[in-house]
């Protein structure tokens, strides 16, 4: 078919052409690649741009809007709103290394020692993604109850007197606390750490392990020094896929938060879609992607993986 | 003391099966709360064991039609998300081209970028352009978001497949078509299917682009987010657990046709 | 069945040439392989020699030059128009396909309908009727790799490509289906060009050897001429082991030039000379070490007149079992490799001997002195017997 696009050769014998002959479908990869390029530049560049210019633009929802370059809604916003960026930033942090410490055991364990249960184990992970996030948020309403049994075990091992000190829960409460939105955090996307991790993981040579522990590593030195740095790859990207969605993310803290935990997401989707205040909600938006990408990429270079598509 | 050393040897599978606790918990309390009975309106307290939800699964007004509207969203984007990403990753693992770190990315930026950053830049392009929200307005950002997964899911299956296979199939007399509907398509097709799911459950399950971007539609996880304002039906748990369930039988389903496909030709 | 003298299935490569940016693969190449013959482009990792068989299989465009089946020019045709196959190297065997339609696939593309009966006669051919509805990773390499050569030859092609065809089976097997390729291709009588870097194996199959290197045939011939009269270092130590010494023109007497090489003379039939021989100019005398005779220094006055003779100390010797490998210091040469059949072992050879190396005259060859004596030597024959 490509052929036929093209001149045809000629016909009659001619000197041999000194150049090489112009490859075949030069052209296709711009055509494989153009609807689906298109669609992102059109539905994912371009709303970022609109979003820009909307963030520096002045009026009202009944005069319009125009872009007057009114900057100060930046400086607007963070200064009303820091608390808020402050809270994404540490309940996303703190879910991260909770994905991290919990997620790494799991991985570690269907990587290596679940046998022939490892099909299965896998599908247990994958399968929860198929009962609403929402339901499974609601959940965590039944399982944090006051009074329920989680939090009677946790205020018997006086874990909530520490809990409390820390200022991450109130009294006797759960539910309405910053711990019950950062458990919400982790729990939600903590498939997204295993995953990578155990992807990075399975790619290890079982032998490497023997090997370290032939030349004299005890197990945790093995781990140390052979495990964790061959699963870096997966600890980097299962970090940002953790963090990211995180930091962005208005479900935890609007169901099991209260108005003290909210983040920053909150107030981007109520200045959207209530207050109706479009210039601030877009200088918000727009700050937090700047900073989300500019961590992402600090900590790309730093940890040195730099394909992770 | 051999307790002692057990316990050494398998902390981290202890370790690892508390976190696939952790994990499947609220499923668990999804299940169970699908046979409660609540006094109020919410379903968060147990009371007492009742069918009545499993019976009359649509008992609740618009649960069903929401139900309908994602899964009809969740079919098209999926169909258009596969189609495009596939050509996409073919494009970028078969091709030499300009502005190939360009596309990279392209595709990489949406799965960096915080949902609620990507719904609210979408909802100022679709006022600026004065379009109706509503279920196009939902595909259009279904299809937009799930095709970064596709790509990276076909691309990982075409990496890994030997090129020699393409040129085997053009030394047998196979031209470009029949080379790729023959040889290529096939050996590509777990990676096309991983990927389809893969844009299939997070379409389903998308809630905070849908959100800003609906209009009037409601989609089923909208519904679920305004019944947790309203008063949470039973329903809402019959409907996830009948979800995890099915998707548990499909996949052992799948697996034990595999199984038995291999044996087979043993 | 053949027909050695029909012309329609020669392979004509005319000034074809491949290069990549600024590296060039293949430099501008001249050869005929004729019509029902077995020919090996033999070479290290890298020669050119797979780039030269996949310009003739068309999955390579040629920076300039042509190709030929026959009187056809087939340059511009695209390999699945090109009445050749290929034989890849680890087979490239579809993964989703069963024997059966992995070996049909070529027939069906060309549309035939009834395949059943040709499929199931070559599968006999190569002994596999009973796996066909298997899937390739079901099977053994030894039977992935008749698989593959089914898949082609099914398609009655005018020329069998095959690269590196045995590479990935072990030692054993490798000779069982190096006999069991030849078998075949006496059978079907199709012209053979396989693609190698096993010298032993090119020189076991095939009737003509092109030894590559660098993107250019160093030399060209049958595998006898090759190994008996080297034309350069590289051909004679690529092809088995050789021994080296600079020597410098002394005279000519007759058909003979007559060289010294340290204290001693040096006798070099010139039809076996493949430089130019001026009275006072260099020549690499070389020799191979099965064509030497060891005797012990105290029996020097035994060994008959006429024979080219060194003196040395032997450095160390190793057991093989068929022979003995002595590796022997001399004044002209130091290493230098002689192999003894154990027929009658001396007891005095042992390392420290003091012994002297002769041979047959007409055994030697003379190279030019300009080139290094190490061609041929690291990382590709040596690493690859290994192998």
């Amino acid at each position: 078919m490509s052929t036929l696009t093209e001149a045809p050769p000629p016909l009659a014998p001619q000197a041999p052409d000194p150049r090489p002959p112009k490859r075949r479908g030069r052209w296709t990869p711009y055509w494989l690649l153009l609807p689906g390029i298109l669609w992102l530049i059109v539905f994912f560049a371009l709303p970022m741009i609109y979003q820009a210019s909307t963030s520096v633009q002045t009026g009202s929802l009944e005069e319009g809007y125009k872009v007057t370059w009114h900057f100060a809604a930046y400086w607007d916003a963070l200064s009303a709103y820091w608390p808020q960026f402050v809270r994404s930033v540490l309940y996303a942090g703190t879910a991260t290394i909770l994905c991290l410490l919990l997620g790494y055991p799991l991985a570690y364990l269907i990587a290596f020692r679940a046998g022939r249960w490892r099909n299965l184990i896998m599908i247990l992970v994958i399968a929860p993604f198929f009962t609403s996030f929402l339901i499974r948020t609601l959940a965590w309403k039944t399982i944090l109850a006051d009074g329920g049994p989680v939090v009677g075990a946790l205020n018997t091992l006086h874990v909530l007197d520490v809990t409390n000190w820390l200022g991450w829960t109130a009294g006797d409460r759960v539910l309405a606390t910053p711990l019950a939105v950062v458990c919400g955090l982790t729990y939600n996307f903590l498939p997204f750490m295993i995953l990578p991790l155990y992807t990075s993981l399975e790619r290890i040579d079982g032998r490497l392990h023997e090997a370290a522990g032939d030349l004299y590593a005890r197990p945790w030195t093995t781990f140390r020094k052979v495990t964790f740095p061959l699963s870096m790859p997966g600890v980097v990207s299962g970090t940002l896929l953790t963090f990211i969605p995180a930091a962005g993310d208005y479900v935890n803290a609007d169901l099991l938060g209260s108005t003290d935990t909210r983040m920053v997401g909150n107030v981007i989707q109520t200045q959207f879609l209530r207050v109706l205040d479009y210039p601030t909600a877009a200088a918000l938006s727009f700050i937090l992607m700047a900073a989300i990408l500019l961590m992402v990429t600090l900590y790309i270079r730093r940890s040195g993986t730099e394909d992770l598509v | 003391m051999p307790f002692v050393n057990w316990l050494k040897r398998n902390l981290v599978v202890l370790a690892g099966l508390l976190t696939l606790g952790y994990l499947l918990l609220p499923n668990i309390i999804v299940t169970v709360f699908s046979f409660n009975k609540p006094k109020g309106r919410f379903n968060y307290e147990w009371q007492q064991f009742s069918l009545d939800a499993w019976k009359d699964p649509c008992g609740v007004s618009d649960l069903c039609g929401s139900l309908s509207v994602s899964l009809q969203i969740a079919f098209w984007a999926t169909l258009g998300a596969t189609l495009l990403g596939t050509l996409i990753a073919f494009a970028l693992v078969r091709y030499r081209f300009r502005a190939r770190g360009a596309v990279n990315s392209l595709i990489f930026l949406p799965m960096a970028m915080p949902e609620v950053v990507m719904a609210a830049s979408l909802l100022t392009l679709f006022l600026n352009m004065g379009a109706q929200l509503g279920f196009w307005t939902i595909l259009i950002a279904h299809i937009m978001f799930c095709l970064s997964f596709v790509v990276t899911a076909v691309k990982a299956r075409v990496m890994s497949m030997d090129p020699k296979l393409e040129e085997a199939a053009r030394d047998l007399y196979a031209g470009p078509f029949q080379t790729f509907f023959r040889v290529t398509l096939p050996i590509a097709a777990p990676g096309i299917a991983a990927g389809a799911m893969l844009a299939f459950a997070l379409s389903f399950d998308d809630f905070i682009i849908t959100n800003f971007n609906a209009g009037s539609t409601v989609t089923f996880p909208m519904f679920v987010w305004g019944s947790a304002q309203r008063g949470t039906p039973v329903q809402i748990n019959v409907i996830g657990t009948a979800m995890f369930v099915v998707a548990v039988l499909f996949v052992l389903a799948s697996m034990a046709v595999g199984n038995r496909r291999n044996r087979q030709k043993a | 069945m053949t027909n050695k003298t029909d012309p329609t299935g020669d392979v004509r490569l005319t000034g074809i040439a491949k290069t990549y940016g600024d590296f060039t693969a293949v430099h501008p190449l001249d050869l005929t392989v004729p019509q029902g013959s077995f020919f090996a482009l033999l070479g290290a990792s890298g020669c050119g020699k797979t780039t030269t068989l996949r310009m003739i299989a068309g999955l390579e465009e040629p920076s300039a030059g042509t190709v030929h089946l026959g009187d056809q020019d087939v340059t511009a045709l695209p390999p699945y128009k090109r009445p050749v196959n290929t034989v890849f190297q680890s087979y490239a065997l579809f993964p989703h396909l069963d024997i059966f339609e992995n070996v049909a696939f070529g027939l069906r593309r060309r549309g035939l309908k009834s395949v059943r009966k040709q499929v199931e006669e070559m599968l006999d051919l190569v002994q596999l009727g009973e796996q066909a509805r298997k899937k390739p990773h079901q099977l053994s390499g030894g039977q992935q790799q008749r698989v593959a050569v089914a898949r082609a030859l099914i398609n009655h092609p005018k020329v069998l490509l095959l690269d590196e065809p045995l590479g990935a089976l072990d030692l054993k097997l490798r000779r069982q289906m190096q006999l069991e390729l030849k078998r075949i291709q006496t059978e079907v009588g199709i012209t053979f060009i396989h693609v190698t870097h096993d010298q032993e194996e090119a020189m076991t199959m095939a009737d003509t050897v092109a030894v590559m290197n660098a993107g250019r045939v160093e030399q060209l011939g049958s595998p006898t001429d090759l190994y008996e009269n080297p034309g350069t270092t590289f051909v004679a130590n690529f092809l088995g082991t050789s021994n080296f010494i600079e020597a410098e023109v002394d005279s000519k007497s007759g058909d003979d030039i007559v060289l010294k090489a340290g204290g001693g003379k040096l006798v070099l039939p010139e039809a076996r000379c493949s430089a130019p021989a001026s009275t006072g100019g260099k020549v690499l005398v070389g020799v191979r070490p099965e064509k030497i005779s060891l005797t012990h220094a105290d029996d020097a006055g035994e060994i008959p007149e006429g024979r080219n003779r060194i003196t040395g100390r032997i450095a160390d010797s190793s057991f093989i079992g068929v022979s003995t490998q002595y590796v022997v210091d001399s004044p002209v040469c130091p290493g230098f490799e002689v192999y003894a059949q154990n027929i009658d072992r001396d007891p005095r050879l042992v390392p420290g001997a003091e012994v002297v190396l002769h041979w047959n005259p007409a055994h030697t060859f003379g190279l030019d002195a300009a080139q290094s004596v190490f061609d041929g030597t690291e990382g590709s024959a040596g690493v690859e017997e290994a192998a």
